[in-house]
């Protein structure tokens, strides 16, 4: 036991790795054995993390502000170690990640082509995921970072739908284009700090007055340039407007579980990296270029409202709601940038609610994004067809698909007693007093996102039934309904009772900043 | 006296190399018997070497030296240090998998296989020597078999022209390096040609900024330094296999390494006046290798010019003349030869089973060659330097390097690793996957075991090294110590 607790944090990591390479050696057609294998496997970092979040003291101290922590040396010559810990911020979504990856794992049952592959592809994603929530090194965050693309390419590029080439490598070089500007500033940090070591840079780099380095430019404004290389590596993962356009290819043309995965997880991996890195690192550029960060949150919000309102196609449909729900932790994060150095109370408390919101947002969003994109897979791989013109009336012959469905699309859309009402308004209440305007602006468009998901309802579920469906379709599955059940339980759980993730959060937020 | 094991290590596969001549022609699997014992011992004993070495000790250790010709001055003298060692890792690694891959050459092995360990002992020997005359005496060795290997045993097309101009242009490097060499033999009025004495002979200003540029571009043309690279690509594609596998991964890293420890070790404040412009030039191959093998439409043609750009990193890495940058370049090597090879290899098998190399001919062989194919990704990913591969722990020192030197470096160079993420996307998808083509899909077979072999030994080390630099930033790090003192902690 003293074995596991001491080193919880580097189980959780690489079990998943582990399991993958022993599946390596199993046979390739031996699927219900993989697929079960792989399933256990994925169900172990789940049980670890509840292991962790049950141990974890939601009273942070200054001594320990990150808990669990392991320390060892990596890559001394350029003195990166490898350090890892959780804090209030990253337990959440370390118990996202390792819950949505065994349900996306029991999704993907029904893929029949390379199913080894594909089941050790999942379980790697899986490491590189928790691996950027674990890391307190700014090379190892980056490591894991950009490792998580590998397995999600050929995930989109090898089992996914007609254009999913195109979408894979969209996907992939805006991901890695858009980091660039990131390695190029982690390299500058590590080379005038001296150390990757996040606690270290926490403490050394916005007080850095002079660089070691002769790059001829004050140092105020190469700070605002790192700032700026963060910001659009970040951006482009959550995604922000302008920089949203590879995620409505990759969703639709990746498989079912990869979408889950992807809207689930790896969105929030941006979001985390507004958090973890750009406020602590760059508070005083953050305050300064809050306004421009709400701008882009706003419009993401109310153009991804209305992408999502025009489209035909339910995934896309789904994809661009993304955009609009992940637009709410920008601005969030916005708010609470904006009043950073604040000394009054009220601000302070705005600051905290703001940032609350957003960390349970990205959460909430987590479950209903990996729930919406599972149900529209549901739909698809009995109809064939994800264009809502060709549905209609479903309710009658679905019933049980019906419910789930409305049920997680009211998740999705905010209704009080959900989990999205809590996070949204918990955003809204801490924005509003900071960054009123954008605010305002950005409730219009949680307007549109009523509209756009009553839209969905109506033209799959309701009116009159299309004939062509009358008998080909079958209810939801046992296996289909196991993978809702957790997320349905959670989403209502957390509307009544948010206390039960929001001690943590808080507790976390209002120490670090 | 202690066993000498660095000699054991060069001429074990010149005693093989003259022994398979000796052998009847016929025989033919003796031959290979023959050579895969020798490049297993050469490759036992360069992982002797990595564990034997002590890195806190740091230094030349395991050496060996006595008079060769007393009156020049000139020694039979060895020695490996932190830097030196990595190479001939290295080269055990290539040879090894070199001799696995041309299993099947079923024209005059004898002789393939004998300038195959002919050549594998010219590497070595440069990697081990201490004496700048032996240094020469081995780098000249290569030029036979690597001529005679490309012009018989070479793709029919193109091999006396690749062949010629690989041989002239690497022919006219080593002359201007000689010049050089010779002018810091004597200007050095020591009347030695032992390097760590010359080390020390403090050569005016002056005549270091005069003769740097002569040892140093002739040895990096061979390192592939733009604009004299265009043998590079040229040379490799019409190589067989294992020799392109040979010239990738470990010549060009003899070009760079004696570019290092002839021109900057010896001369370093003329490297210090000529670092500007050899970081320009090694920025222009790091881009432009990378925009013009984004166009190729020939599969190895691909590989060819990546080499062309990742050795520019390697360019970098030294002329930073910083720690960072030198541990990045020692580890960009090591990281490189693998990777090339691992290329190379693997176009080879593609190409002996398709019989084309035509990017656009090519499609769907991931299904009827997975080992080849994730052996090809895993490489890809190394040379895109993908984070958790070894291409991502030795780029990032030499960036981190070019901060400290010339920030612009730093900020250009990364363009070429958006580009390389490109071109790599798109062959392992259009080579790769995607249809077969039918008249491919009757004739392409998985490959053999001992390809199997190869491709998860490269492929292993180099994720092994992504996850775990320390396994040779440590040893690295030494090397580069006792460098940096020779440039005044420059």
């Amino acid at each position: 036991m003293e074995l596991i607790t001491n080193h919880l944090l580097s189980l959780i990591l690489f079990m998943p790795t582990a399991a993958a390479l022993v599946m390596l050696f199993l046979p390739n057609d031996r699927l219900r054995l993989l697929r079960m294998v792989a399933l256990v496997a994925s169900l172990i970092p789940l049980a670890l993390s509840l292991l962790l979040w049950a141990r974890f003291n939601p009273i942070p101290n200054a001594q320990a502000a990150f808990q669990f922590v392991e320390k060892a040396d990596w890559y001394g010559a350029i003195n990166a170690s490898y350090h890892l810990g959780v804090d209030g911020i990253s337990l959440p979504m370390v118990l996202l990640t390792t819950l949505l990856t065994p349900l996306a794992i029991l999704a993907s049952f029904n893929i029949q082509e390379k199913v080894k592959a594909y089941m050790i592809l999942f379980l790697l994603l899986e490491t590189g995921m928790l691996g950027v929530f674990l890391a307190l090194d700014l090379l190892l965050f980056f490591v894991f970072w950009e490792i998580g693309l590998v397995p999600m390419y050929f995930l989109i590029a090898q089992w996914g739908s007609k254009n999913r080439n195109y979408a894979a490598l969209k996907f992939n070089l805006y991901t890695m284009g858009g980091s660039l500007g990131l390695l190029l500033a982690i390299q500058l940090m590590g080379v005038a700090v001296g150390s990757f070591d996040l606690i270290e840079l926490y403490r050394q780099w916005p007080q850095l007055t002079e660089l070691s380095v002769p790059i001829g430019l004050p140092v105020s404004t190469v700070k605002i340039i790192a700032f700026w290389a963060f910001v659009v590596a970040f951006a482009v993962k959550v995604p922000v407007w302008p920089f949203h356009t590879w995620l409505p290819d990759a969703h639709t043309e990746a498989p079912t579980a990869g979408s889950m995965i992807l809207a689930g997880v790896l969105l929030k991996l941006g979001a985390y990296g507004f958090l973890r890195l750009v406020l602590p690192l760059f508070p005083a550029e953050s305050q300064q270029f809050a306004g421009a960060l709400a701008f882009l949150a706003v419009a993401a919000i109310i153009f991804g409202a209305l992408g999502a309102w025009a489209q035909n196609d339910f995934k896309r449909l789904i994809a661009y709601s993304s955009i609009n729900h992940m637009g709410f932790v920008v601005l969030g994060i916005a708010a609470a940038a904006a009043v950073w150095n604040t000394a009054s109370p009220v601000s302070q408390l705005d600051k905290t609610i703001a940032l609350n919101g957003a960390v349970l947002q990205m959460f909430n969003h987590g479950l209903s994004a990996a729930g919406m994109f599972f149900l529209v897979g549901v739909i698809y791989d009995r109809a064939h067809t994800r264009d809502l013109n060709h549905f209609g009336g479903l309710f009658a012959i679905l019933p049980v698909y019906g419910t789930v469905l409305i049920f997680t699309a009211m998740a999705s859309l905010g209704l009080p007693g959900l989990n999205g009402f809590v996070s949204e308004f918990l955003v809204v209440r801490g924005s509003w007093p900071v960054l009123t305007l954008a605010t305002a602006l950005a409730m219009i468009g949680l307007f549109f996102t009523g509209a756009y998901i009553l839209k969905a309802l109506k033209m799959v579920l309701h009116g009159p039934l299309n004939n062509r469906w009358q008998g080909h379709l079958r209810d939801m599955s046992a296996r289909e309904l196991m993978v809702m059940a957790p997320l349905m339980i959670l989403m209502l759980g957390l509307g009544i009772w948010p206390a039960l993730l929001l001690d943590v959060i808080n507790r976390a937020v209002a120490f670090l900043f | 006296m202690q066993f000498p094991i660095l000699s054991a290590l060069i001429f074990t596969p010149l005693a093989a190399g003259i022994l398979l001549l000796l052998l009847p022609a016929e025989r033919k699997n003796l031959i290979r018997q023959v050579a895969l014992a020798a490049s297993l011992i050469v490759l036992v004993l360069s992982f002797v070497l990595y564990f034997a070495y002590d890195n806190a000790r740091g230094g030349y250790q395991f050496r060996e030296s006595f008079a060769w010709l007393p009156q020049l001055g000139i020694a039979y003298s060895v020695g490996v240090d932190g830097f030196s060692l990595p190479m001939i890792l290295l080269s055990g690694l290539v040879i090894f998998s070199g001799v696995m891959v041309s299993w099947n050459i079923d024209d005059r092995p004898r002789e393939f296989f004998s300038f195959l360990m002919f050549l594998g002992a010219s590497v070595l020997g440069v990697f081990c020597a201490l004496d700048l005359f032996m240094l020469f005496f081995f780098f000249e060795l290569a030029v036979f078999p690597k001529y005679l290997m490309i012009v018989v045993w070479g793709s029919p097309k193109t091999r006396e022209y690749g062949g010629m101009k690989l041989t002239l242009y690497l022919f006219i490097g080593s002359v201007i390096s000689l010049v050089g060499a010779l002018a810091v033999y004597f200007g050095s009025g020591l009347g030695t040609f032992d390097l760590l004495a010359l080390e020390q002979a403090g050569f005016p200003i002056a005549f270091q900024k005069l003769w740097f540029p002569f040892v140093f571009l002739g040895f990096a043309i061979l390192g592939g330094i733009f604009p004299f690279h265009s043998w590079a690509p040229d040379g490799h594609v019409a190589a067989p296999t294992a020799i392109s596998m040979l010239l990738a991964g470990v010549e060009m890293k003899v070009g760079a390494f004696a570019a290092l420890r002839v021109g900057i070790m010896l001369l370093p404040e003329g490297a210090q006046f000529w670092a500007p412009a050899v970081l320009a030039l090694a920025t222009i191959n790091v881009v432009y290798g990378a925009v013009i093998a984004l166009v190729q439409t020939d599969f190895k043609y691909v590989i060819g010019f990546s080499s062309v750009s990742h050795m520019g990193l390697v360019m970098i890495g030294f002329a930073t003349m910083n720690k960072d940058g030198l541990i990045g370049a020692g580890m960009q090597m090591f990281s490189h030869g693998v990777m090339t090879a691992l290329f190379f290899a693997v176009v080879g098998m593609v190409y002996d089973r398709a019989h084309t190399r035509d990017i656009a001919g090519l499609g769907g062989l991931a299904r009827k060659m997975p080992w080849a194919a994730v052996g090809f990704i895993i490489g890809g990913l190394v040379s895109m330097g993908m984070p958790g591969f070894s291409g991502f722990v030795a780029e990032f020192p030499i960036f981190m390097g070019a901060w400290q030197a010339a920030p612009l470096v730093a900020v250009i160079a990364v363009i070429g690793i958006l580009i390389t993420a490109g071109y790599i996307l798109l062959v392992v998808r259009r080579v790769f996957f995607g249809e077969i083509p039918p008249e491919l899909d009757k004739i392409v077979g998985d490959v053999s075991g001992k390809d199997k072999i190869v491709i998860a030994l490269l492929s292993v080390t180099m994720v092994l090294l992504g996850w775990f630099p320390s396994l040779l930033s440590r040893m690295i790090e030494s090397g580069v110590g006792s460098i940096l003192s020779l440039l005044g902690g420059a």
